[in-house]
C-alpha cells in the first residue's frame, strides 16, 4: 500500500531517479498518463490498457485522472514546464489546435495505420482512439415525447436536462458548439432561453450522468452510444438518445505527447498502443465510444450502428480562436 | 521549541519589551507575509496577460450579485427562523430535552460542510425525504436543491442553529428588573416582546446577521456543490473556477480583489458599529416571565422548538439512513479511502496545532500589553487581526500561493503544505476566541506573582499556564484540529489523486452521485472527527485538573 502523506514526488523522483539510474540498478520505466476520471474508473478503458500495455512494455503505467477533457487542458497549462504528465489522453479535436498553440504536446512522428473515422486524420501531434456524436439522452419512462431537434429543445419543450460545463467538460463544450453551429451569433439567446431548464452544469461527465440515472433531470448530454451501455451491460432497455434532425456534433477523442515527458520514445509506444487492436476492441464497451478501427467482426451486439448521416464539426482551429469568447457569452447568456 | 524558548528566556532577561512584543509580533509578522506573498502572487500573475478590461466582465457583477444576493437571504432566513426558536428556549428554561436540544443545536457548527452538503443532497434530492413527502401530500411543484434554494436550505441548516445560540445568550443580558416590572404590571406576550425583548434583539441581531453574511459570502463548498452552475457562484468559488477551468488570471484576480474590499468593509462595520455578542453559551436561568404559561404560549413554543430541531436532525437522519444501508464494506475496505483518511488526519493534526501555536503566541503579548503595560487597546487589536483571514478567504490565499509556487516549482506536489498553511490561519480565529478569555484571568490572577518571583517563561508555563489553561488549550486544539480534518476549501485547488482528503473523496463521491458509497465516507469522516476530538480533549485536557 502506497501513502504518500505529502506529496512531494518530484525531489523523491528525482532522489530515487538517480539512485536507480546508476548502472545495475535499472528498473522498469515509468510512464504517467494523465486523463479523464471516467476513462479510468473500474468499468472503463483504464484497467484494461493498463494490463495489455504493461505485459507488453516492461514499464509501469501511472493514470492520474482529472475531472474531464476540458479540465485535463487547463491541469496541464497550469503546471506549465514542471507537469510530470508523459501523456496526455481525452483531450479532444475541439482542444486540438489550442494545445498545440500552448505547446502541452509535441509531434508524435508515428505511422498511423489507416483509420475508421468520419474524417480524414492529418494532425501530426494527436493520435485520435475514439469517436462518438453528442446526444441527449433520455428516460423513457419520464419522457415520452423527447424533443425532435436541436431546435425543438430549445424553443418548444419544457423537459428539464442535465448538462455539463463548457470549461471543464468535453461534452459540454461540444454542446456550446452544436448550438453554435445550429444558431449562429444567435447562440446566446438560445442559451438563455435554455437556461432555465438546465437543472444543473456539472463539471464533468460523470457526474451529470450520475445525476441522470438518480433521476435528478429526465434528459442529459451524453453520447448517440450511451444507451447501448444499459442494453449490453444492464440488459436494460429503458434509455434513449434523442435523434435530433439538425444532425449531431461528433467528437473524436485524442491522446498525445506531452512536451515535458522525459520519455517520449515510451509515450509514442503508448499511443501505438492504443490503435493496437486488442485495445481497440475494448473501446466499445468499456469506453462506449466508437472504436478508430472497427474490429474485423463488427461492433458488439445491441450497439449503436456507425451514424451514416454527414457529422457537424468545427476546424479545431476555430475553436482555439472562439473558445473564450464563446465560453464568455455563454457565461453572459447564463448569468442572465 | 525548547530552542526557541531558551531564546525567548535570554531575551525577556535582556528586556521585558522583547520578550513580551516578540510572540505577537512573530506572529502577526508570519500572517501579513503569507497575505502579501499571496496578493503579490495575484497581481503579478494578473499582469502577464493584457487584453480585455477586467471591470466589464458582466459575468463578473453576475456572480456578485448572486453573492450578495444569497448572503443576505441566508443571514436574514437564519436570524428570523433564530428568533422565535431562541426565544421559545429562553421561555421555556427547564422542559425536559432542552440541555439535548440546545447541544443539538451545536451540532452543525462543528459538521464537516460538506457532510452537510450530503445530507441536503439525500434529503432534497428528487427522490429524497422531501419531495417524495411533498408528492405524497399532492404537491406537484418540487424543491429544487441545485440552485439559490438548496444553498439557502444549507445556510440556514448551517447558520440558523449559529445565530439560536447567540440570540440566546442575548436573552441572558435582559437585567431581571425588566421581567419583575412585566410581571407586576402583567404585561402580555406581545407587550413583553416589543418593550422587552425586542430592544434587545434590535442590538444583538445585526451583528449576529452580519457575521452570517460574511460566512455565506465566503461560502465554497456549499456553493461549488450545490450551485447548479453559472451564475450560482460565490465569488470564492468564481476565484477557484478562473483558476482551475479557465487559468483566466484577470478575473482571478478582480474577484479577489471585490472580495477582499466587500469583506473588509464587512469586518469593520462589524468591528466598529455591532455590539459584541456574548460568546459565553452558559445558561443562566432565565427569570420567570408573566407569558409562559398561557396554552397559546405553550404551543407557539412547541411548534417552534420542534421546527428547529427539524431543520437540523432532519439532514443528519437522512444522512444516517444512508449510512446504515450504504456499502459500509466495500468503501472501508478501500485502501484509497483510507490513505485519504490518514492525509486528512496529518493535515488537521499539523494544521490544528500551528493555529494553537500562533493562537497562544498573539494572546501572550496581547496578555502582555493589557497586564503590564496597560494598553488595552493594543491588546484589543491583536487579538483582532487573528481574524484577518475572514477578509482573506481561503480560496483566495490559496489561488495567489498557487501562482507564487507555481513560478518556483509543481504547486500539487506541494499542495497538501499549504492545505495546512491555510487552514491554520483559518483555525486561527477559533483558537483565540476559546484562549483568550481564560489566558486573560489567568494573566489577571498571576501575572503580578509571576513578576514578583522573577519566574522565567518555561517555569511559568510549566507551573502556571499549563495546569491552569491545559483545558482550554484541549478545546482549542480538540476544535481546530476537527476543523480542518473535515474541511473542503483549499483541497480542491490542489488536490490530485495523490493528495487527496478524506473531504474530497466524499466530494468526489456526491458529485458522482454515489450516494450510498458517500454516506458511508460522510460517517467515517464524522466518526473519525468525534474520535480525534474525544481523545485532544481527554488527552491533552486531562480529566478534572480544575
Amino acid at each position: 500500500m502506497q501513502l504518500p502523506l505529502l506529496s512531494v514526488r518530484r525531489p523523491w523522483h528525482f532522489a530515487f531517479g538517480t539512485l536507480l539510474a546508476w548502472p545495475g540498478l535499472a528498473a522498469a520505466q515509468d510512464l504517467t498518463v494523465y486523463t479523464y476520471s471516467s476513462f479510468i474508473s473500474e468499468w472503463g478503458p483504464g484497467p484494461i490498457a493498463e494490463e495489455l500495455f504493461e505485459a507488453q512494455c516492461d514499464c509501469d503505467l501511472e493514470f492520474v485522472g482529472v475531472d474531464d477533457g476540458v479540465a485535463l487542458l487547463s491541469r496541464l497549462r497550469l503546471e506549465g514546464g514542471s507537469s510530470p504528465a508523459d501523456v496526455v489522453l481525452g483531450l479532444d479535436l475541439n482542444l486540438v489546435a489550442e494545445a498545440i498553440a500552448d505547446r502541452i504536446v509535441v509531434p508524435h512522428g508515428l505511422e498511423l495505420p489507416p483509420l475508421d473515422l468520419p474524417i480524414e486524420w492529418t494532425d501530426e501531434y494527436f493520435v485520435p482512439y475514439d469517436w462518438g456524436n453528442f446526444a441527449f439522452v433520455y428516460d423513457t419512462e419520464a419522457l415520452e415525447f423527447p424533443p425532435s431537434s436541436l431546435r425543438d429543445l430549445v424553443e418548444n419543450s419544457d423537459v428539464e436536462i442535465l448538462i455539463q460545463d463548457p470549461r471543464t467538460s468535453t461534452p459540454g463544450l461540444g454542446l456550446l458548439l452544436w448550438l453554435r453551429q445550429v444558431y449562429g451569433e444567435a447562440a446566446p439567446g438560445a442559451w438563455a432561453q435554455l437556461q432555465p431548464r438546465i437543472v444543473a452544469v456539472t463539471s464533468g461527465w460523470s457526474e451529470a450522468y450520475g445525476m441522470f440515472l438518480e433521476g435528478e433531470a429526465p434528459m442529459v448530454l451524453s453520447y448517440t452510444t450511451s444507451p447501448a451501455y444499459h442494453r449490453i451491460a444492464e440488459q436494460v432497455d429503458r434509455y434513449a438518445a434523442g435523434e435530433f434532425s439538425e444532425g449531431h456534433y461528433t467528437q473524436v477523442e485524442v491522446a498525445g505527447i506531452s512536451s515535458t515527458s522525459d520519455n517520449p520514445e515510451l509515450a509514442g509506444e503508448f499511443l501505438m498502443f492504443l490503435l493496437s487492436p486488442e485495445f481497440q476492441a475494448a473501446i466499445p464497451t468499456t469506453n462506449w465510444m466508437y472504436p478508430v478501427r472497427l474490429p474485423p467482426e463488427g461492433l458488439p451486439d445491441g450497439f449503436t450502428p456507425v451514424p451514416e448521416s454527414a457529422a457537424l464539426l468545427y476546424p479545431s482551429e476555430t475553436v482555439r480562436d472562439n473558445r473564450q469568447a464563446w465560453i464568455d457569452e455563454w457565461l453572459t447568456a447564463m448569468s442572465r | 521549541m525548547a530552542n526557541s524558548d531558551v531564546a525567548l528566556a535570554t531575551a525577556r532577561s535582556k528586556s521585558g519589551a522583547i520578550g513580551g512584543l516578540l510572540p505577537g509580533g512573530l506572529v502577526i509578522g508570519l500572517l501579513a507575509g503569507l497575505v502579501a506573498v499571496s496578493v503579490v502572487g495575484l497581481l503579478l500573475a494578473a499582469s502577464e496577460r493584457t487584453g480585455r478590461s477586467i471591470w466589464t466582465d458582466p459575468y463578473l457583477w453576475a456572480v456578485l450579485r448572486f453573492t450578495i444576493l444569497q448572503a443576505s437571504l441566508s443571514a436574514l432566513i437564519s436570524v428570523a427562523l433564530a428568533i422565535p426558536v431562541a426565544r421559545a428556549l429562553a421561555r421555556r428554561p427547564d422542559f425536559f430535552g432542552r440541555s439535548l436540544l440546545v447541544r443539538i443545536l451545536g451540532v452543525p457548527m462543528v459538521l464537516p460542510t460538506i457532510v452537510g452538503v450530503l445530507g441536503m443532497v439525500i434529503l432534497l434530492g428528487r427522490n429524497g425525504w422531501l419531495n417524495q413527502g411533498l408528492e405524497g401530500l399532492g404537491f406537484s411543484g418540487q424543491i429544487n436543491v441545485y440552485g439559490l434554494s438548496g444553498i439557502l436550505i444549507a445556510h440556514v441548516f448551517f447558520n440558523m442553529p449559529f445565530a439560536t445560540r447567540l440570540l440566546l445568550s442575548g436573552w441572558t443580558t435582559i437585567p431581571s428588573e425588566h421581567w419583575r416590572l412585566a410581571s407586576q404590571f402583567g404585561f402580555n406576550s406581545g407587550q413583553i416582546f416589543r418593550l422587552i425583548e425586542w430592544p434587545m434583539i434590535r442590538e444583538v441581531a445585526p451583528g449576529i446577521a452580519g457575521v452570517i453574511f460574511l460566512l455565506c459570502f465566503t461560502s465554497f463548498a456549499i456553493v461549488l456543490t450545490l450551485g447548479g452552475g453559472p451564475p450560482n457562484a460565490t465569488l470564492e468559488v468564481a476565484i477557484y473556477q478562473a483558476l482551475r477551468f479557465d487559468f483566466d488570471l484577470q478575473r482571478l484576480l478582480a474577484l479577489a480583489l471585490l472580495q477582499v474590499v466587500i469583506c473588509a468593509g464587512v469586518m469593520a462595520m462589524l468591528t466598529f458599529w455591532a455590539r459584541p455578542v456574548a460568546t459565553d453559551m452558559a445558561l443562566h436561568a432565565i427569570h420567570d416571565r408573566p407569558d409562559r404559561v398561557r396554552v397559546l404560549a405553550r404551543a407557539v413554543d412547541g411548534f417552534w422548538l420542534a421546527l428547529g430541531a427539524l431543520i437540523v436532525l432532519a439532514p443528519l437522519a437522512a444522512l444516517g439512513s444512508r449510512f446504515v444501508t450504504g456499502p459500509i464494506f466495500k468503501v472501508l475496505s478501500e485502501e484509497a479511502v483510507w490513505a485519504a483518511a490518514v492525509r486528512s488526519l496529518a493535515v488537521g493534526l499539523t494544521a490544528g496545532c500551528i493555529s494553537v501555536v500562533l493562537g497562544w503566541g498573539l494572546l501572550s503579548t496581547a496578555r502582555w500589553l493589557a497586564v503590564r503595560r496597560g494598553k488595552l487597546w493594543a491588546a484589543r487589536a491583536l487579538e483582532t487581526t487573528a481574524s484577518l483571514s475572514l477578509v482573506t478567504p481561503p480560496l483566495m490565499l490559496g489561488a495567489g500561493l498557487f501562482l507564487v509556487l507555481r513560478t518556483f516549482t509543481d504547486p500539487f506536489a506541494l499542495g497538501l503544505i499549504i492545505v495546512v498553511v491555510v487552514n491554520a490561519m483559518m483555525g486561527l480565529p477559533f483558537a483565540v476566541r476559546i484562549l483568550n478569555p481564560p489566558m486573560a484571568q489567568v494573566a489577571r490572577r498571576y501575572d503580578r506573582l509571576v513578576q514578583g518571583l522573577g519566574m522565567n517563561p518555561i517555569d511559568r508555563f510549566r507551573l502556571v499556564d499549563w495546569p491552569l489553561l491545559r483545558r482550554p488549550l484541549a478545546l482549542a486544539l480538540g476544535l481546530t484540529v476537527a476543523l480542518s480534518f473535515g474541511d473542503f476549501g483549499v483541497i480542491a485547488l490542489f488536490g490530485t489523486g495523490q493528495t487527496e482528503t478524506l473531504p474530497m473523496v466524499l466530494y468526489q463521491r456526491i458529485g458522482t452521485y454515489r450516494i450510498g458509497e458517500a454516506a458511508v465516507v460522510g460517517g467515517l469522516l464524522i466518526g473519525l472527527c468525534i474520535t480525534v476530538f474525544a481523545i485532544i480533549d481527554r488527552g491533552v485536557g486531562g480529566r478534572a485538573t480544575r
